[in-house]
């Protein structure tokens, strides 16, 4: 069976039944949430919305052929918008290849990750410009790169200065499953002998495609950290409030010169692994009804129907996803395919003269078949 | 007038690592063991002494973890150069190099560029253990993006590494490291031309022989010693795996009509095997023979007592010079 969130230590503020709590032991984490406002619970719903919206889009796009493959992150809107918003205005953000929901918090415009799904190209964003790095897709060779560019940010004096407009600190995301590459200790060794302004976000969605978390993991996974000197704190990934105000404040520390820590955000995939999984082979029905049970947009409507919010605003949320369905299937099905030359491109900074002969003879080769393709 | 210096090729490199690091303070320096030791082969000495412990630094021992965060740091705006230890260590580190360093800027349609400078001294003769004598330049020349380069005398050693660290993309930079202490004459004024670029070493016009890094010594002295039975053998030392300066080869091989490929790798699907491929595409009216290969088998790097063996020698290079010249 997967793991209970109500059996185990971790951060959790907002209940099943939607009231928000603060344990006396978290309550410095708890300090975070007094900084919400009104309009901060509905933004936190309205894209955790949006984002269920678009993956239940995006999985239908990909069954009618027009995605080569959906990667589903239904069941982690909690830990994504949550630790989104959770990350500073100059803080860089290193994602795995399942972060929508992080992406949105960054302004990633959600066509362009269908465009990679589709096969135009592999992502299309800047990195620079957005400070949400590409999608990797190689398991926890982004978690290495994030501690570098941490590492640079140190060597530029960007820490601990005190600045709030010059600090900044760096959150690297993976899954349960990224867990068990080389690359991802290496990292954790990395940040924590140079004290490296990161936070590891580790998404235990208890899943690494059929392999459930017991079969990766004899400890759990925010103890991880402890023998690299990354220290680590639970969190409910399915709980909105803690995965901002952990981030948060885990971010803040980063920036301050505290070094680097880890969270993990247990939490469920209620989904496939991709389109090219088939669940039922590995799990039962049960399981899934249970964290569907737990779910994370369920629980936040709770709390902000509690908190007055009446059904004028859920019917809102429910227009602007049709809208963006109907948005999303019409940009869509007008992707148009890459010009041949992209191949070609940025490979080298300078021509290089073997890759300029090639598109040269594929030019003539094409050229030959005269008339217009 | 031109300053000229005399020197060793692992001075040269630690005085180009230098002047690179003096010129550009977004460079940076790490690997195991590089900084108050200078490496094992002392190539990076002094450079922590002169930049300090923010710029030359050591690393846990973790491959994967240099490069990775090398990779990191070129999106933070440094250049890194890093140092594997030996050949034989760069294998953990290989998926971050191919699946990666190479493919970022491509990834990212050019947003993002990786000046990162892999330094790593390869190659046998020195009778080490296992995994120290390895020659691994084909997978990297095999891999889009990467630049691939080893210099063979102290003159490129000095502008070939300077050159690889102002590249805006990534480059391979194989030391021949039992030449680490072969002196030559250094010009600290002009530098050689792009590091791309082949160079005949030794004019001749009977069989052209190919070779480069530590493979150059064996070939000059075949060349001498075919001089001395009458073959008049052009050497060439292309400097540059990737991309290889296919045109000064073929020029040569137009004049020769016969080629040999020497190099310290095994043969099969090797940097021979490509000059050998493009070779025939490109000179086939001009060839008087079938291109040769003379290559170390096609058997792991073996233990210290036969690398002699395995390794290609003057008179594997000059058997090749007969059967060229037979036909």
């Amino acid at each position: 069976m997967s793991q209970d969130p109500s059996d185990l230590p971790m951060v959790q503020f907002l209940s099943m039944e939607g009231e928000v709590r603060v344990p006396a032991q978290w309550a410095e984490y708890g300090e975070y949430l007094k900084e919400l406002t009104e309009a901060d619970y509905l933004k936190f719903y309205r894209d955790m919305a949006r984002i269920r919206r678009f993956d239940n889009e995006a999985t239908a796009l990909q069954r009618q052929g027009q995605l080569g493959l959906w990667i589903p992150a239904i069941g982690q809107e909690a830990a994504q918008i949550g630790s989104g918003y959770g990350v500073g205005p100059n803080d860089h953000i290193f994602p795995s290849y399942r972060e929508h929901g992080v992406a949105i918090t960054h302004g990633i415009d959600l066509m362009s990750i269908l465009k990679m799904l589709r096969g135009v190209n592999h992502g299309g964003w800047n990195p620079d410009e957005t400070r949400f790095h590409l999608y990797a897709i190689v398991l926890g060779t982004q978690v290495l790169h994030a501690t570098g560019y941490a590492m640079g940010v140190k060597f530029d004096g960007k820490v601990g200065t005190g600045n709030k407009d010059e600090d900044l600190a760096v959150i690297s995301y993976m899954g349960d499953g990224a867990t068990a590459e080389g690359d991802v200790s290496e990292a954790f060794l990395f940040a924590a002998v140079n004290e490296s302004p990161i936070v590891f976000f580790i998404q235990n969605n208890q899943w690494a495609i059929s392999s459930r978390s017991s079969a990766q993991t004899k400890v759990p996974l925010y103890q991880r950290g402890d023998g690299f000197g990354v220290p680590g704190i639970r969190i409910d990934g399915n709980d909105v409030l803690a995965s901002y105000a952990v981030t948060k404040k885990h971010m803040d520390d980063a920036r301050a010169g505290k070094g680097p820590s880890l969270i993990e955000a247990l939490t469920y995939r209620i989904g496939a692994h991709t389109t090219s999984d088939d669940p039922t082979k590995y799990r039962d029905d049960a399981e899934v009804e249970y964290w569907k049970a737990r779910d994370p947009l369920a629980r936040l409507e709770k709390f902000l129907r509690r908190n007055g919010i009446n059904q004028d605003f859920f019917d809102e949320v429910d227009h602007a996803g049709e809208v963006l369905s109907a948005e999303i299937r019409e940009a869509t099905f007008a992707l148009k395919n890459p010009p041949v030359e992209n191949m070609f491109k940025h490979v080298y900074s300078t021509q290089h003269p073997v890759i300029d002969e090639q598109h040269a003879w594929l030019k003539n080769y094409e050229a030959s078949f005269g008339g217009d393709a | 007038m031109n300053n000229m210096v005399e020197m060793p090729i692992a001075k040269a490199i630690n005085a180009g690592l230098r002047e690179a690091m003096r010129k550009d303070n977004k460079v940076l320096m790490f690997g195991e063991d590089v900084a108050e030791l200078g490496g094992v082969f002392r190539v990076t000495e002094g450079l922590h002494a002169e930049f300090g412990q923010s710029r030359v630094f050591n690393t846990p021992i973790a491959e994967a973890g240099i490069i990775g965060t090398a990779i990191g740091l070129a999106m933070r705006g440094y250049r890194s150069v890093t140092e594997i230890q030996f050949d034989g260590f760069i294998f953990p580190a290989f998926d971050q190099i191919t699946s990666q360093l190479a493919r970022l800027q491509n990834r990212s349609e050019g947003f993002l560029t990786m000046p990162v400078v892999i330094r790593v001294p390869y190659g046998g003769g020195i009778g080490a253990v296992e995994h120290h004598s390895e020659s691994p330049e084909a997978y990297f020349a095999h891999t889009p993006g990467l630049r691939v380069i080893s210099p063979s005398t102290p003159n490129d050693a000095y502008w070939m590494i300077q050159q690889a660290i102002e590249s805006t993309d990534p480059v391979l930079f194989f030391e021949p490291k039992r030449r680490y202490w072969q002196k030559g004459m250094v010009n600290l004024d002009a530098a050689p031309g792009s590091m791309h670029q082949a160079r005949v070493v030794v004019p001749g016009s009977d069989v052209t022989l190919v070779a480069y890094g530590p493979m150059m010594n064996v070939a000059l002295q075949a060349a001498a010693l075919g001089a001395e039975e009458g073959k008049s053998i052009e050497v060439i030392d292309i400097r540059s795996m990737s991309p290889i300066d296919f045109a000064t080869i073929v020029e040569s091989v137009k004049k020769t009509g016969r080629l040999v490929v020497a190099h310290e790798a095994s043969t099969f699907v090797s940097v021979s095997s490509e000059i050998a491929a493009r070779v025939a595409e490109l000179a086939f009216y001009h060839l008087e023979a079938p291109p040769i290969r003379v290559g170390g088998f096609d058997v792991p790097y073996p233990a210290a007592k036969l690398e002699e063996v395995f390794l290609p020698d003057a008179d594997r290079i000059l058997d090749a010079v007969d059967r060229v010249m037979a036909f």
